[in-house]
């Protein structure tokens, strides 16, 4: 049935070149900023978190949304979409690694990050943030371990608990990122009780997009059948975090016109008003919104999202609309105006952005390496008889995914 | 059914426990300032804002603190490094205007540094314990502990603090105070180490003696001290009261 075709395997070949190339060029870029600081970014006085942090955000979102995979499967018993479980948790772990990474090129001392741990500060919502990452992390590389490391033929699942333990963790890590910024008095724009819930909403929008894609992907290649009940049901899902999104926003804004507190007004006005500035929040925040939007009504009109070009065109608008948002303009946005009143541009750098790239591309290659194995394993006992299995069905998974993945 | 209600109960439980915990692990930062015993010593600064106006281009406590503690001077203004300095009076209290506040009070230079909150938002999130507020009240800063995650930096609501964004020593103004490294935050310390040895803040010292007297400090937990009296008799401001900060550097108006 399957069978290797050379232009494939070419593509795939020049896939893993380019992210390894893309590696590697960060890794330049990153001891460049080593050894001369973070002074070599687009970062300052008055916007002291930008690129790193916002990537971070994203990314604790992207890992969280593997939920949206194991609770059908392990809360509610359903069987069909079983087998995204594991693309789940794949994308978990490689999202997870990514967000540590960015963490640690954001730190000035990089070499002394041990101290949050030689130091522990409970009242520092970082040390939290930390804790649930971990914990998260260890679980679903344990779930995902559990699979992949059972021999041929064994049913090799993780124990229930931990996969039942990865849900109410994966909902945690993103509140507790969440509360990261909603607590601080100095923030007027983070410091909001519907973060959290929009941190959610963002998260399980963009994360049911990506899943969506991929598996589609997966099915359309013959990589991994799909069931279209678990399509739809991604897609069902996709709808409703991104109304909630949509509507969090909407509130957001309220709140902050509908009162006129200075601090608040003034951000919004910064959000959603072109400034001076040539490439302002502005123009990413009315994009983001726009496509959000316009994603939204595909996804409403049953005559419209029914045809699978539009529900793909609609993911990855979604996709882009979230990290637009979340993954460029929240947290730089978050010190503007700054606390005595400047307005500062922050736009990363170079050497900032090849940095953030290669990070990417490293969440990439390592995710693409996890599905590789996660196939290889759920075709496994059905396919036992039919030889090395897996090189086709990665083969086409590959360049499918990448600009997911470099995107999430 | 049984088994799906137990399951919920049991995540539910699991929610609850984590929120739980966080809030006691927020508690100590925010419970700490109302709860905490009076302090013994409650160092505070006092700027009268008339008398240093007299002086408008004096910057005597500024030139005092940057050469005491070496405070680095990158080419970069992205980069700057300020412990104290001027911002004028419209920046400083924004929620003091109102259409009738002439141009000049609006640009009338206003000296800012560190507020030595008692209930300070930066040290509260600070990872690894590298700032921290000594029983006197300062907000101290350990900068071979700090991992330069800038977090107290996103929490200061007064834009106080300053990171090495540059190699600082090239550009470093001299003097006896160890400079900082690479990569770490730094901010002012109220002169911590000329508190402990019995001498007043080199701003303080400076202003008076070559400034306009405009600079006053002193101890607010007692009732006798020159700045607890003056504090009493005169109205003053303090930036952002509305945060819950409780600011310890007062502006007489």
């Amino acid at each position: 049935m399957r069978q290797r075709s050379p232009g494939i395997g070419l593509l795939r070949r020049g896939v893993i070149a380019g992210l390894a190339v893309a590696i590697l060029l960060g890794a330049v870029a990153y001891s460049v900023q080593f050894r001369h600081g973070l002074g070599v970014t687009g970062l300052s006085r008055a916007v002291p978190w930008g690129l790193y942090i916002s990537q971070f955000t994203f990314l604790v979102g992207v890992a969280a949304s593997s939920v949206l995979v194991v609770l059908p499967r392990h809360v509610h018993g359903r069987r069909d979409g079983a087998e995204l479980v594991l693309v789940g948790e794949a994308l978990s772990v490689a999202a997870l690694l990514e967000a540590f990474t960015f963490v640690l090129v954001d730190l000035g001392r990089p070499e002394r990050v041990l101290h949050v741990l030689l130091h522990p500060s409970p009242s520092s919502l970082m040390f939290w943030d930390i804790l649930t990452l971990s914990g998260y992390l260890v679980v679903c590389a344990a779930v995902l371990a559990g699979s992949l490391l059972a021999r041929p033929g064994e049913r090799g699942h993780a124990p229930r608990w931990l996969v039942l333990a990865s849900i109410p963790l994966a909902v945690g890590i993103h509140v507790v990122t969440a509360l990261l910024y909603a607590g601080l008095v100095a923030r007027g724009s983070w410091m909001t009780a519907i973060l959290a819930p929009k941190f959610l909403a963002t998260a399980f929008a963009s994360g049911s997009a990506l899943l969506l894609l991929l598996a589609r992907a997966l099915d359309a290649t013959g990589a991994l059948p799909v069931p279209p009940t678990a399509l739809a049901r991604l897609a069902g899902i996709l709808t409703y975090a991104l109304a909630a999104t949509l509507l969090f926003a909407g509130l957001e804004a309220f709140t902050s016109l509908y009162s006129g507190l200075p601090g608040g007004a003034a951000h919004v006005g910064h959000l959603y008003l072109p400034a001076a500035h040539a490439v302002g929040p502005a123009a990413l925040m009315l994009t983001s919104t726009g496509l959000g939007a316009l994603a939204l009504g595909v996804l409403l009109w049953p005559a419209l999202r029914g045809r699978p070009r539009l529900l793909d065109l609609a993911c990855g608008a979604v996709l882009l609309s979230v990290y637009l948002e979340k993954g460029l303009v929240f947290v730089p946005s978050g010190f503007a105006p700054s606390a005595l009143g400047a307005d500062v541009a922050y736009a990363p750098s170079a050497i900032e952005v090849t940095i953030a790239l290669g990070i990417h591309a490293g969440g990439a290659l390592f995710f693409l390496a996890l599905l590789h194995q996660v196939l290889a394993r759920s075709r496994a006992p059905a396919a036992a008889p039919a030889g090395p299995p897996t090189v086709a069905a990665s083969a086409a998974a590959g360049p499918a995914m990448a600009p997911g993945a470099v995107v999430g | 059914m049984n088994r799906a209600l137990t399951r919920r109960g049991l995540l539910a439980g699991g929610g609850v426990a984590a929120l739980a915990s966080v809030a006691a692990a927020a508690a100590p930062g925010v419970g700490g300032a109302l709860l905490a015993p009076a302090p013994s010593r409650r160092w505070a600064l006092v700027v009268d804002l008339a008398r240093c106006a007299r002086d408008r281009g004096c910057s005597a406590c500024e030139q005092a603190c940057h050469t005491t503690h070496a405070v680095a001077s990158p080419a970069d203004p992205r980069h700057e490094l300020k412990w104290i300095w001027k911002e004028p009076y419209a920046a400083v209290f924004p929620e003091q205007l109102h259409a009738r506040v002439p141009p000049a009070r609006r640009q009338l230079p206003v000296v800012v540094t560190c507020n030595h909150c008692s209930a300070p938002p930066c040290t509260r999130v600070c990872p690894t314990g590298a700032t921290w507020q000594r029983d006197d009240g300062v907000v101290a800063m350990d900068p071979h502990r700090c991992i330069g995650c800038r977090y107290c930096m996103a929490a200061c609501p007064y834009d106080a603090r300053s990171f090495n964004w540059e190699r600082p020593a090239p550009s470093a103004r001299g003097g006896t105070f160890p400079p900082r490294s690479l990569g770490v935050v730094e901010k002012c310390t109220l002169c911590a180490e000329r508190l402990d040895v019995g001498l007043a803040p080199a701003c303080v010292e400076a202003c008076q003696r070559d400034g306009a007297g405009a600079l006053m400090f002193g101890d607010l937990a007692d009732d006798g001290a020159a700045v607890s009296r003056l504090l009493a008799a005169r109205p003053a401001l303090r930036r952002r009261p509305e945060l819950g900060t409780q600011p310890n550097v007062y502006y007489l108006v």
